[in-house]
């Protein structure tokens, strides 16, 4: 290439032709770009646009129209999916969401930032084979432990409750977090912590007002996925919550379908619309703060 | 008030001993500066009189109180760190205060705190930034100023200029210094601790430089005592610079010296100078300063061969082949002249004022008896 522009720099008009070819490559190599990843994200979105046009359908069109455009909009699988065929509405199965996965996410990041903090800061006896325990839990798949959990949560008499789903993330069971956070925390340098300390805060004092501002970046993060995953977790509420009124949004999904006797599928993806966005919501919020907690967090010397 | 002592102060890592039981006295007041190599321990020796690392063996008493077993919140001392460590989410004004706020300090008294030190290091422009917004040297101030606002017995610096420009090291070393005698001025308490590895920064800013290896003290002095009367072989070689000339030598009669098979002149009366045990094996110093060119077959001098000279307008550096050794002398520009030279042999004389010698075996200078 270069050479072939070295050849071509004899007069001034090669040099404008040259320079013309190269610009219009570049165009075309841009629209094939676009062009490619346009195709390629529409069809990874394309059962999302299809549930989203779907759920503004009637019922009998669902199967009878495959493309997403619903040829007579209505709001009616909303209303009546809104409504469910329960005493409640969705709006209870949406607070009862609320009430599992806000406790939960606030329990997650306090308990994984303190345990995190010992691991990544604090010699003491012991700490070996706690982290080496600590990782093999990640290793360990979560249905070996499914029963025995099952019945210790029993023998405390806290089914049918939100204990069960609350309790061991406040106790940071979910060791990826502990160790995403510890990892975080090790590339930090300690000079911070050691400032604080020579101005006087204590280790209390020192992990809330330097260490957690420090780790914001992967704090935010632990809350985005530990809201995502309990948002769509199934399995946990339905081994414990038995009683319809405490049911979250991810399993009165599933009682539309099973209540009634034809499905009324333009309900099921109504309402699996509306799940959605709250999870959707928080990414693009949280996804803001995110980035900017990665270009500004960084830790200059 | 605020003296500072260290007794028989040890640090093992595991196995490994780094700090060997060493005694260091800082009086109030006083501007100590502990240099050495790398990995001599004086970082970890001031981690510990911050209380940041935990003591293994002895004592640290400040003000006199035995401090060993406090919190670095409550030992009187604040710390500027080598990489500024400023908190990254927080104003410099911010900054600043922290420890106060801490201590739940009034609202006026911190503001009026915050702006005396502001004014004092010039960084009022800056109170409203964050820490990343800031160049090297202003990094630093701030980190200075934090220390100050705390009013500490004992300032501790942990090579606080090592990552600035060599310009902005000097204009900070100049500041440092400044500071410390104005804080003195105003009756406030300022004793310092500053660590280093750069012999420029410990010759002009202590009034007395500690000298270590390898967790050992190898001569606590003023800057002149430390460079005319160093103590040992380590001490004359890490002070000065171009560093000291070593010829290992045996004594011969009763003023002079045979080192690398020739006799070096020490001057009348030199005898006096050694202490009773020197004789036999030594090994002679002589710094490049005090290296003269002198005229052709002078007996008593240095014959030897010019390797190649470094011109550096004032003063001119010779690499002086004596044997397999080699020598540097600093001679002025004007008493150089190589086309006077017979092939570039070249005699040395030494000003016997700066000749040292010292025991070959133990490495102390026996040659400081009067």
């Amino acid at each position: 290439m270069t050479e072939h522009i070295l050849q071509n720099t004899t007069t001034a008009r090669d040099v404008e032709t040259v320079r013309a070819r190269e610009l219009r490559r570049h165009r075309i190599n841009a629209v094939l770009r676009y062009a490619l990843l346009g195709g390629v994200g529409l069809l990874m979105l394309y059962p999302l646009i299809w549930l989203i046009g779907a759920s503004f359908k009637t019922n009998s069109e669902i199967f009878a129209n495959p493309g997403f455009w619903p040829e007579k909009p209505t709001l009616d699988g909303y209303i009546a999916g809104w409504k469910t065929s329960t005493p409640y509405t969705f709006g209870t199965f949406f607070l009862n969401t609320l009430w599992i996965v806000i406790p939960k996410v606030i329990g997650t990041a306090i308990s994984c930032t303190a345990v995190a903090y010992g691991f990544a800061r604090f010699e003491f006896p012991g700490k070996k084979i706690l982290f080496a325990s600590l990782i093999a839990t990640l290793l360990l798949p979560n249905v070996v432990t499914r029963i025995p959990q099952y019945l210790i949560f029993r023998d405390l008499g806290w089914l049918d409750s939100y204990l069960p789903l609350w309790v061991p993330s406040a106790l940071a069971g979910d060791a990826f977090f502990v160790f995403m956070l510890v990892q975080f925390l090790r590339a930090i340098p300690r000079d911070m912590e050691e400032a604080a300390r020579v101005d006087g805060a204590n280790t209390i004092q020192t992990l809330i007002f330097i260490v957690v501002p420090l780790i914001m970046p992967a704090l935010i993060s632990v809350c985005l996925f530990q809201f995502m995953w309990t948002m769509n977790d199934f399995l946990g509420p339905l081994i414990y919550i038995s009683s319809v009124e405490k049911y979250p949004v991810s399993l009165a999904l599933k009682l539309s379908i099973d209540t009634t006797e034809a499905f009324e599928w333009n309900r099921v993806l109504a309402m699996s619309v509306l799940s959605l966005a709250p999870a959707l919501a928080v990414f693009f919020l949280a996804q803001k703060y995110f980035i900017d907690g990665i270009s500004s967090g960084g830790i200059k010397g | 008030m605020a003296r500072l002592q260290l007794r028989n102060l040890e640090k093992d890592y595991g196995e490994f001993r780094a700090v060997h039981g060493i005694n260091l006295d800082v009086e109030d007041g006083e501007f100590m500066v502990l240099v050495g190599p790398s990995g001599c321990a004086k970082s970890t020796t001031l981690r510990m009189i911050a209380g940041l690392e935990r003591v293994t063996g002895g004592e640290i008493r400040i003000g006199g109180e035995l401090v060993n077993d406090k919190t670095p919140g409550d030992r009187g001392i604040s710390m500027v760190f080598q990489n500024y460590a400023l908190y990254p989410h927080m104003k410099v004004r911010k900054n600043l205060s922290f420890s106060m706020r801490l201590k739940r300090r009034p609202g006026e008294e911190i503001e009026a705190a915050t702006n005396q030190v502001a004014d004092l290091l010039e960084i009022d422009p800056l109170l409203d930034r964050l820490p990343k917004q800031l160049s090297g040297g202003q990094a630093q101030r701030v980190a200075v100023g934090r220390a100050l606002i705390k009013k500490p017995q004992v300032f501790l610096f942990d090579e606080p200029l090592s990552n600035l420009d060599a310009k902005l090291r000097a204009s900070m070393r100049v500041r440092i210094t400044d500071l410390h005698k104005q804080l003195k001025a105003a009756g406030q308490q300022a004793t310092v601790i500053y660590v280093t590895h750069d012999q420029t920064e410990a010759m002009t800013m202590g009034d007395r430089i500690c000298v270590m290896k390898d967790g050992h003290i190898m001569q606590v002095a003023d800057p002149v005592t430390l460079y005319s009367r160093p103590a040992n072989t380590f001490v004359a070689g890490f002070i000065g610079s171009p560093e000291m000339n070593f010829l290992d030598g045996v004594i011969e009669g009763e003023n002079s010296i045979r080192a690398a098979e020739q006799i070096v002149a020490l001057g009348e009366g030199f005898q006096k100078r050694l202490s009773g045990d020197a004789h036999g094996q030594v090994t002679l110093g002589i710094r490049p300063q005090h290296l003269k060119i002198a005229a052709a077959e002078t007996p008593g001098t240095l014959k030897g061969k010019l390797n190649h000279i470094e011109f550096l307008g004032h003063e001119v550096y010779l690499y002086v082949d004596i044997g397999p050794k080699r020598l540097i002398a600093v001679v002025p520009s004007s008493t150089y002249d190589r086309s006077a030279l017979r092939d570039d042999w070249v005699w040395l004389s030494a000003d016997p004022k700066g000749v040292h010698l010292f025991d070959r075996q133990t490495g102390e200078n026996i040659s400081l008896a009067a």
